[in-house]
């Protein structure tokens, strides 16, 4: 198996009104290239905090494991620099940027990567013709590209945002945490077609969700179950189905 | 992350970094004795060649000006200036020509290069056409206390419009300058304007003639260069019925040791459906980082809307300035008239300014906004202080007024002081305001996007201030946003 994603024995804590709170206590998780892995798990369980630590967010502490991608160590990169390697987040809650045009933002965006990949960075028309195909392919309305990033965007709109940045970064690694929250069906599944648009040799997916509905859409390579801060699962994706029929309970008793 | 140790060192750093554009023009200076007193005005009113009832009226002001106190209300501190221990006349000895580039010293070229005075505007300034679809910038370029160097003068001829310095406008438009110098902003309106009226050496003057859309956007770019000279700007724009015109004024000093005062005074003057938009971005030192050295900057601003529908609109970034007192304001006195102020003001390191405008509605149906924004970073201060009068006859007054402040650490500070009377039971003012910091969430969504942190401050603060720097003229806009990025440079952690 490549080392494409390698975390072992990560930990990481969060300070909660002045004392340190673990909530990774330890996971282990390999996504090889080209694969689609989903994490299921209860609330609480640390999903979102797996995916903030892989990007880079500050607010949490990492005091053990590791965590390596393309053989490079993850922690040791700024948030920016994980982006240039390749590692995008699709936001749970996308932030709202007040008065920062979304073209612009994207655009901005883009060619910073694009900077640092050393491709050659997108001038304004080349990106826009760029967008608006990327827009359509969504059913997002081009009128998005004109408004501030995010704001007054309805919450299936912003994870469509998201969705649409992706496709546009380009990744090799896209986590996606709980973008099927708040998604009527149709929502889904053009989220859901984004990143199997992308789905290739060279892109690899950890699709962080709740429910198994979306792992119809995004049919996944490996499943693995999470409960507190760890891995206590794994399997195909006939994993989900059981989830969903039998509730962790099963998974949480034989781990235990 | 320490955000705040962090914070603190970046700023550190950044007020021990030189100020980019600190350096002086080694062109010799004419200056007069240091002091203040009537022999000083009757020097500067002679080396202008000014008429008696100038000096007249100048002197005038110097008397009241002895009678008055500095005023205390404002939020800022500074040692007390002394009035008497600076230049009030410095002026380039070799006297270039106005009329023709060759004359022109090419040391103060080389200082408009450092500058960085737009290129296409250099060129015009060279007396090059502008090769490209842009819409010329006429530039009246203020060195010092003299303007040495005056383009498009023709084509706005042509046009009717009266583009020139102030010192000149009294020698050959004395009837207009008779009628309309001190009649926005009265000799003794404060002791900044008294101080001006006495010893103001130049600044510009606009008149645009009845119908006449003024061809082009005009320019000045201020620059103080003479050591211990105070600076007092003199402008008079006047926009007669249906007259339209856009007038643009940008700064940057050199390096100082001692405090520079500056204590300009601008009037426009807006008849029946006439309308002056003042664009201002102003960059002057901000002092070292105990905010040693840095300009003081003392301006009254003031506008009339005299005429029926007349529109007067402000539009200033201000980044600059260890101290900054300004109030750019509009008198609505015609019916129907418009008053708009839109602000950015950046403070950072040790800076303060306190900054807002006054919308005086005396006619029916005038209307107003304002919308300020406010950032404030390192150890800095900021208050905005706006008054909004509606007099009595101001019958369905309207005001708008949004206040914005936005913090970057936990050393700096932001006040909002609003003044609001209301004098009829028709009008209806309106203020919001909101007072933000850039959040780790907003930080960390950019960056995972392959921002750097102070890309994404910049993206994130010029996002904050669209609805201002919308309204500057495209060029303009363009180098107030990277203004605004150099301005909080190492201010986030």
């Amino acid at each position: 198996m490549n080392d494409f994603l390698k975390i072992e024995g990560l930990k990481a804590q969060i300070d909660a009104d002045g004392t340190p709170k673990e909530i990774l206590k330890g996971l282990d998780l390999n996504i090889p290239k080209g694969e689609v892995h989903a994490i299921m798990g209860p609330n609480g369980s640390g999903k979102s905090t797996l995916s903030y630590v892989l990007a880079g967010r500050e607010e949490y502490e990492v005091t053990g494991g590791t965590a390596s991608f393309k053989g490079q160590d993850l922690l040791e990169l700024e948030p920016e620099e994980r982006a240039a390697l390749g590692v995008f987040l699709a936001f749970q809650s996308p932030v709202e940027l007040p008065g920062v045009n979304n073209a612009n933002f994207l655009r901005t965006a883009v060619n910073a990567v694009r900077r640092a990949r050393g491709e050659e960075e997108l001038d304004a028309v080349a990106f826009l013709k760029l967008a608006r195909e990327e827009t359509a392919r969504l059913s997002m309305s081009g009128e998005m590209l004109k408004r501030a990033v995010n704001v007054g965007f309805s919450g299936g709109e912003k994870k469509r945002n998201e969705v649409l940045q992706m496709r546009l970064l380009q990744p090799s690694l896209a986590i996606l945490d709980e973008t099927d929250s708040g998604l009527d069906i149709d929502a889904l599944r053009i989220v859901a077609e984004g990143v199997n648009s992308l789905r290739g040799p060279d892109f690899s997916a950890l699709v962080i969700t709740h429910h198994q509905r979306l792992l119809e859409y995004i049919v996944p390579d490996r499943v693995h179950v999470m409960a507190h801060g760890r891995i206590i699962h794994s399997g195909g994706p006939e994993v989900a189905t059981q989830l969903e029929k039998q509730g962790y309970k099963q998974f949480l008793e034989a781990a235990q | 992350m320490p955000a705040v140790s962090e914070t603190r060192e970046a700023v550190e750093k950044l007020a021990r970094s030189k100020y980019e554009w600190g350096f002086e023009t080694d062109v010799e200076m004419d200056l007069a004795p240091k002091g203040l007193n009537e022999d000083i005005v009757r020097l500067i009113s002679a080396r202008k060649n000014e008429p008696q009832w100038m000096l007249e009226w100048r002197l005038k002001a110097f008397r009241q000006w002895q009678e008055m106190d500095e005023p205390q209300w404002a939020k800022i501190k500074h040692p007390p200036i002394d009035f008497q221990d600076a230049h009030y006349f410095a002026q380039p000895k070799k006297k270039p020509g106005p009329k023709s580039l060759d004359e022109v010293d090419p040391e103060l070229l080389k200082t408009y290069e450092k500058l960085g005075i737009p290129l296409h505007e250099q060129e015009m300034l060279a007396g090059v056409e502008g090769a490209g679809e842009r819409t010329p910038v006429a530039v009246d370029a203020v060195f010092d206390s003299v303007s040495v160097a005056t383009t498009f003068r023709k084509t706005l001829a042509e046009a009717g419009v009266i583009f020139c310095p102030i010192s000149e406008a009294i020698i050959e438009h004395p009837e207009l300058v008779k009628q309309y110098l001190g009649s926005v902003v009265p000799v003794g309106d404060n002791f900044f304007s008294a101080l001006n009226s006495a010893v103001f050496t130049d600044g510009s003057f606009v008149y645009v003639p009845k119908g006449v859309r003024c061809p082009m956007e005009l320019s000045t770019y201020f620059r103080i260069n003479a050591r211990n000279t105070g600076q007092f700007e003199r402008t008079l724009i006047i926009a007669e019925d249906q007259a339209t015109v856009s007038y643009l004024e940008g700064c940057t000093a050199p390096q100082r040791d001692e405090n520079q005062l500056h204590a300009a005074v601008v009037e426009l003057v807006a008849m029946e459906d006439a309308s002056i938009k003042y664009s201002t971005v102003q960059n002057w030192y901000p002092g070292d980082e105990n905010g040693k050295g840095g300009i003081y900057n003392f301006v009254t601003k003031r506008g009339i809307c005299k005429g029926d529908r007349a529109r007067i609109s402000w539009t200033q970034v201000e980044t600059g300035s260890a101290i900054t007192w300004k109030y750019p304001s509009c008198i609505l006195a015609g019916k129907g008239s418009v008053g708009e102020f839109y602000s950015v003001a950046v403070t950072n390191g040790h800076q303060q300014a306190d900054t807002g405008t006054k919308m005086i509605h005396l006619a029916p149906d005038t209307r107003s906004t304002i919308i300020a924004k406010t950032i404030s970073a390192g150890e800095s201060d900021s208050t905005y202080r706006g008054l909004v009068r509606m007099q009595p006859k101001a019958r369905n007054g309207r005001n708008f007024t949004q206040c914005d402040s936005l913090l970057i650490g936990d050393q700096c500070g932001a006040h909002t002081v609003p003044y609001i009377e209301s004098r009829n039971m028709s009008a209806r003012v309106e203020h919001e305001a909101t007072t933000s910091k850039i959040s780790e969430d907003q930080l960390f969504y950019c960056r995972s996007r392959g921002f750097s942190e102070e890309e994404a401050v910049g993206l994130i603060v010029n996002g904050f201030c669209r609805e201002v720097l919308k309204e500057l003229p495209m060029e303009f806009a363009v180098e107030a946003q990277k203004l605004l990025q150099i301005s909080l440079e190492g201010s986030v952690g």
